[in-house]
């Protein structure tokens, strides 16, 4: 029964197009495709509306609620605005990968069943990968191939998990889980690779800043906060989440305050924000679950709007690095706008975006008497306004001069930015089209006055500290800011003993890889000497010895079925 | 159907259909030769005849497809004492996939035949090609056992000629013909010993008949030397794994189209007849049978999976590379048949199916590389990838179904043999299935690698092929996704197939009742 047509075919079907259609029309159609997916989505009626048999499964292409809905709904308006930022990109790997993404992302939120999951989850991974090589350096290169293996892996173990849930419960519906059971630990953990769960999270901070200017923004917005919704979807109400999420709004923040690269701060900010997801998804009420909801949308949008501002300073600069840059706000006054609008919605200023979504969260965390997770929410919410708030535009388009005028953005990505910062003072300025939308009713009012007046003292408080900071000349990037780089600040925030263990760890893998290669390396060898071309396993025999193994078959034949 | 067959009524060109499935490419044959046709005549008059053909295995196909059979007497001789053809699902199917195949290869022939035959030989070389595609019909569609020696004969006879004539291109086709000559002539000739044995033991030729009377006479000696005779016999043709040596020199030095015809055909046709053999006339359930298939066979069948896939990845001539996967791939052929359940046979049946157009993609991709670099040589083709996209993508869709991707015809098969092997309870044998599938990764990557990440051969035709190559091997490159998604017909038919095959004697014996109540 295929009575509508499932959204992600819209996605694929452009992605086809732009593969043979004319430079100059391509663009267009990157933005036509998400205008009528969006369209598509707004209209749909709810229920299961496409189911697909495929050897004797039933695949659920189409399961609209309004969970997958709003989800749904913020990804085509992502992919819109994304691609309108990307709109000077001639290169059709891009563009086809953008679109393949998308497309993906949205048919992994409608998809009803775990294995339609599963392939679409997978052809996120391998879709946004080519994001990441568009770059084409050997650095991307290796990049995307750890990001790629990551991805897949987690795919894999979803798969793996697919299959134990099926033997476990006999149905493959993808529905709410308890966490118990191998199959249910499986999926989890698949879901909190791509969420990016503490330790987990390393592909996040590698990938992003190493992807094209446009290929960030694209990458920030879907594969996330895919696994946030299938984490809404299906473990709705774990326990473990919440601290989870407690953890992953609080150790990002160190390191986005130390960092130098700015899309690298985003990306660590990213994980922090996805910790506020998770929280709530971890307390599993409705207002919980709201919050979830109404901050992965509000969320995408503000992150978008940053990386894109960062995006057009390293598109006119060359470089992304605080250390580098500043002063720009001289010749780059509309993306400096539009970089503070971003900043004051991650920030969650009232009257922006991140205001009246985090605030469902937080509200939610105190009224089922979280205190401890409430305060370390607020506290990160600080954090936030810290590295990303402030920092981000600070050292961007402020601090010391560093002589470099480049001319304004094009126009096409000041209108993308202008578009997303318009939405994110929209929404925060009068949320409820936002909140009609959210998967359950709510009546919550976020402009209150204990509620502003918390959130002011919070930022103004967080803003001093900057400023002391900056003033007694101890805030770190001023420091030591060129040297810096992942790896050694990821060891350096490790402990010491799991250095030594992971050293030694490495030096008994090394020795056994280096074994079994040689192992290996003398297998292959022997399979040459006998298998290869001058093998003698390959070897034409003569006519004769042909003869004898055809007696030797017929005689063993026959020896078998006489005496059986 | 069945009961209505009677030489007292005027019959209509339908009720004739099974007969002209096969009379109408032995008919065409000497037609080229007398009418002294040349190149583009005699390759259309082929071409003419084979569509002819494959319409009329689609219009049995179809009226088989549920159960059921139709059964034809020559010449209204009735059986068992006349010759009788025989249509059920199970060779339908066979009879759509043969015709189906040869329908395709021969627009795909006319340009890589041209570029490698001499034009005075083009009319013997058509002749040949029909006289072989009718031996493989008629041995699939007869339902009398001597008459499949002779049908095999016939299409064996035109084999070794139409091997022998890649000569012109390489002089080792010659010493590949006359070995194959000498080798399928011993494995025929055990056929016919077995049969002759039957004979001996029941004193009838006709299979449905053969296999009545030999029901109840599993203890018979003569009976059991019978089954391996043709066992080993027919072995030979199918390539099981010892007796494959004529298979490598054969296909590598065969013209391209041939190559591409009878790997996609020749050894399947074989499989049918043991096939039939194993179930139809013999019973399953005898336990000669069920040690042959479960000591003999499955060994085999996977030393076949293992030796031939990585010879395969040594080789460094892409047509002998794809001659060795074909030997693997026979091996999961077998490998369904040794399980003796219903779904392996389904299993076996589809991979039959879907194999033959998995390799009719990569041998017609071979023809169209040969055609514009020369040779098949790893050396040769390096790059061609890049400057004959359209072919070489068509090659990277038939080698991700060589390896059984999903979303390729190859997984389907593949899923349900692994299926069988759970379902037997054997897991060992699941996890072989799926480790010799990672040697196909590694062949098939070294031809996409020679392909594509190589600058292109110096002294190449940097051309892509053209159209009449082109369009056939996207057919089968479509159908291999097609046949991936789309299962009701492969998995249906062959479903009805091996359940018909399963039962044994009975949709035989129905047969025979069913002639004589018609009279």
């Amino acid at each position: 029964m295929v009575d509508v047509l499932p959204t992600a075919l819209i996605f694929f079907a452009a992605a086809a197009l732009v593969l043979v259609l004319p430079r100059s029309v391509r663009a267009p159609v990157l933005l036509i495709a998400p205008v009528l997916a969006a369209w598509q989505v707004w209209t749909i009626p709810e229920g299961q509306l496409v189911i697909w048999s495929l050897m004797g499964l039933e695949l659920e292409l189409m399961r609209v609620d309004k969970l997958s809905r709003i989800f749904a709904l913020i990804f085509s308006l992502a992919a819109f605005l994304g691609n309108l930022y990307a709109w000077h990109v001639r290169d059709p790997v891009q563009q086809v990968a953008a679109l393949l993404y998308a497309g993906s992302a949205i048919g992994a939120v409608f998809a009803g069943d775990l294995i339609s999951l599963f392939l679409y989850w997978e052809g996120t991974a391998i879709a946004s990968v080519f994001l990441i090589w568009a770059r084409r350096t050997e650095g991307a290169y290796h990049t995307g191939m750890r990001y790629l293996i990551v991805q897949i892996a987690s795919g894999v173990i979803l798969l793996a998990g697919a299959a134990l849930y099926w033997r476990e419960t006999g149905s493959l519906t993808f529905e709410a889980m308890t966490l118990g059971s191998p199959a249910t630990w499986c999926i989890f953990i698949a879901f909190g690779i791509k969420a990016a769960f503490p330790l987990l999270h390393n592909w996040l901070q590698d990938a992003y800043p190493a992807a094209t200017v446009t290929g960030t923004v694209i990458l920030s917005a879907f594969t996330t906060k895919l696994a946030i919704y299938a984490l809404a979807r299906g473990f709705a109400g774990t326990e473990i989440l919440i601290y989870i999420g407690a953890i992953m709004t609080l150790f990002p923040i160190f390191y986005a305050v130390i960092e130098n690269d700015l899309r690298r701060v985003l990306a660590y900010s990213l994980n922090n924000q996805l910790g506020f997801m998770v929280v709530g998804i971890g307390i599993g009420t409705e207002l919980a679950l709201n919050g979830t909801a109404a901050h992965a949308f509000s969320h995408i949008l503000y992150k978008a709007l940053l990386f894109m501002s960062v995006g057009a300073v390293l598109f006119r600069t060359g470089t992304a690095k605080g250390s580098e840059l500043g002063g720009l706000y001289k010749t780059m006054p509309l993306t400096m706008i539009f970089c503070v609008v971003g900043a004051a919605s991650i920030s969650a200023f009232p009257l922006f975006s991140g205001f009246i979504s985090k605030s469902l969260i937080l509200s939610a965390s105190a009224k089922e008497h979280y205190d401890y997770i409430w305060a370390i929410l607020l506290f990160a919410s600080a954090g936030v306004f810290h590295h990303s708030g402030i920092k981000i535009p600070y050292f961007a388009f402020f601090a010391h001069d560093s002589g470099l005028r480049p001319k304004e953005a094009p126009t096409h990505m000041l209108l993308a930015m202008g578009l997303t910062a318009f939405l994110c003072i929209f929404i925060g300025a009068y949320p409820a089209p936002l909140y009609a939308l959210l998967p359950y009713d709510v009546v919550y009012v976020p402009y209150t006055t204990t509620h502003v007046i918390t959130q002011l003292q919070l930022l103004l408080f967080s803003a001093l500290a900057f400023t002391v900071l900056m003033r007694t000349q101890i805030y770190p990037p001023e420091l030591r800011s060129i040297n810096l780089d992942t790896d050694v600040t990821y060891r350096k925030f490790m402990p010491g003993v799991i250095t030594l263990v992971a050293l030694g760890l490495s030096r008994i893998w090394q020795q056994q890889t280096s074994f079994w290669m040689r192992k290996l390396n003398l297998i292959v060898g022997g399979l040459y000497r006998t298998h290869g071309p001058e093998g003698r396993m390959a070897r034409v025999w003569p006519t004769g010895s042909m003869v004898l193994w055809i007696a030797i078959l017929l005689g063993v034949t026959l020896l078998v079925n006489f005496f059986s | 159907m069945a009961t209505e067959t009677s030489h007292h009524v005027a019959m209509t060109l339908h009720d004739h259909l099974p007969m002209l499935q096969v009379l109408i490419p032995f008919i065409a044959s000497p037609l080229i030769v007398l009418m002294g046709a040349r190149g583009g005549l005699s390759w259309l008059i082929a071409f003419v005849a084979s569509l002819a053909s494959f319409i009329v295995s689609i219009v049995l196909l179809m009226e088989v497809i549920d159960g059921g059979f139709i059964s034809y007497a020559i010449g209204g001789w009735a059986p068992p004492l006349g010759i009788e053809y025989r249509v059920d699902a199970a060779n339908a199917f066979m009879l759509f996939l043969i015709s189906g195949i040869s329908t395709i290869v021969l627009p795909f022939a006319y340009e890589s035949v041209k570029a490698e035959i001499s034009a005075k030989h083009h009319t013997l070389f058509y002749s040949c090609y029909l006289l072989c595609f009718t031996g493989l019909l008629g041995v699939v569609i007869t339902g009398d056992a001597f008459n499949v020696f002779v049908f095999l004969e016939i299409s064996s006879l035109s084999t070794y000629a139409l091997i022998a004539t890649g000569a012109e291109r390489d002089k080792r086709a010659l010493t590949a013909a006359y070995d194959y000559l000498v080798m399928g002539t011993i494995g025929a000739t055990f056929f016919v010993i077995g049969i002759g044995f039957l004979y001996m033991a029941t004193g009838t030729l006709n299979m449905a008949d053969l296999a009545e009377r030999i029901a109840d006479q599993e203890n018979n000696r003569t009976i059991k030397a019978a089954f391996a005779f043709i066992l080993v016999g027919m072995g030979l043709k199918v390539a099981i794994y010892p007796l494959h040596l004529w298979l490598p020199n054969s296909y590598t030095y065969a013209p391209s189209a041939i190559t591409a015809f009878l790997a996609a055909t020749a050894t399947k046709a074989a499989i049918y007849v043991i096939l039939r053999f194993t179930f139809s006339v013999f019973q399953p359930s005898f336990q000669f049978e069920v040690y042959a298939l479960e000591f003999i066979i499955l060994p085999l069948a996977v030393l076949a999976m293992f030796a031939a896939s990585f010879i395969a990845v040594f080789q460094s001539d892409l047509k002998r590379m794809l001659a060795y996967s074909s030997i693997a791939q026979i091996g999961y052929m077998l490998l369904g048949i040794a399980l003796l359940n219903s779904t392996g046979l389904t299993g076996s049946i589809v991979h039959l199916f879907n194999h033959g157009i998995t390799k009719a993609v990569l041998f017609m991709g071979v023809g169209a590389l040969v055609l514009r670099s020369g040779s098949s040589f790893y050396s040769r083709i390096r790059g061609m990838g890049r400057v004959m996209p359209i072919t070489g993508a068509a090659m990277v869709v038939g080698g991700l179904s060589l390896i059984g991707v999903p979303g390729t015809a190859g997984f389907i098969s593949k899923w349900e043999l692994v299926q069988a092997t759970l379902e037997r309870g054997w897991w060992p044998l699941a996890f072989l299935i799926a480790a010799s599938s990672l040697l196909a990764v590694i062949y098939v990557w070294r031809f996409v690698e020679v392909l594509y990440l190589h600058e292109p051969a110096y002294g190449a035709d940097h051309r892509e092929a053209p159209l009449t190559m082109l369009v056939p091997i996207w057919i089968m490159a479509l159908a291999c996704i097609y046949f991936g998604f789309a299962t009701e017909i492969t998995l249906g038919a062959a479903r009805t197939a091996a359940d018909g095959l399963l039962a044994g004697t009975t949709g035989m014996l129905e047969s025979v009742t069913s002639t004589e109540a018609g009279h």
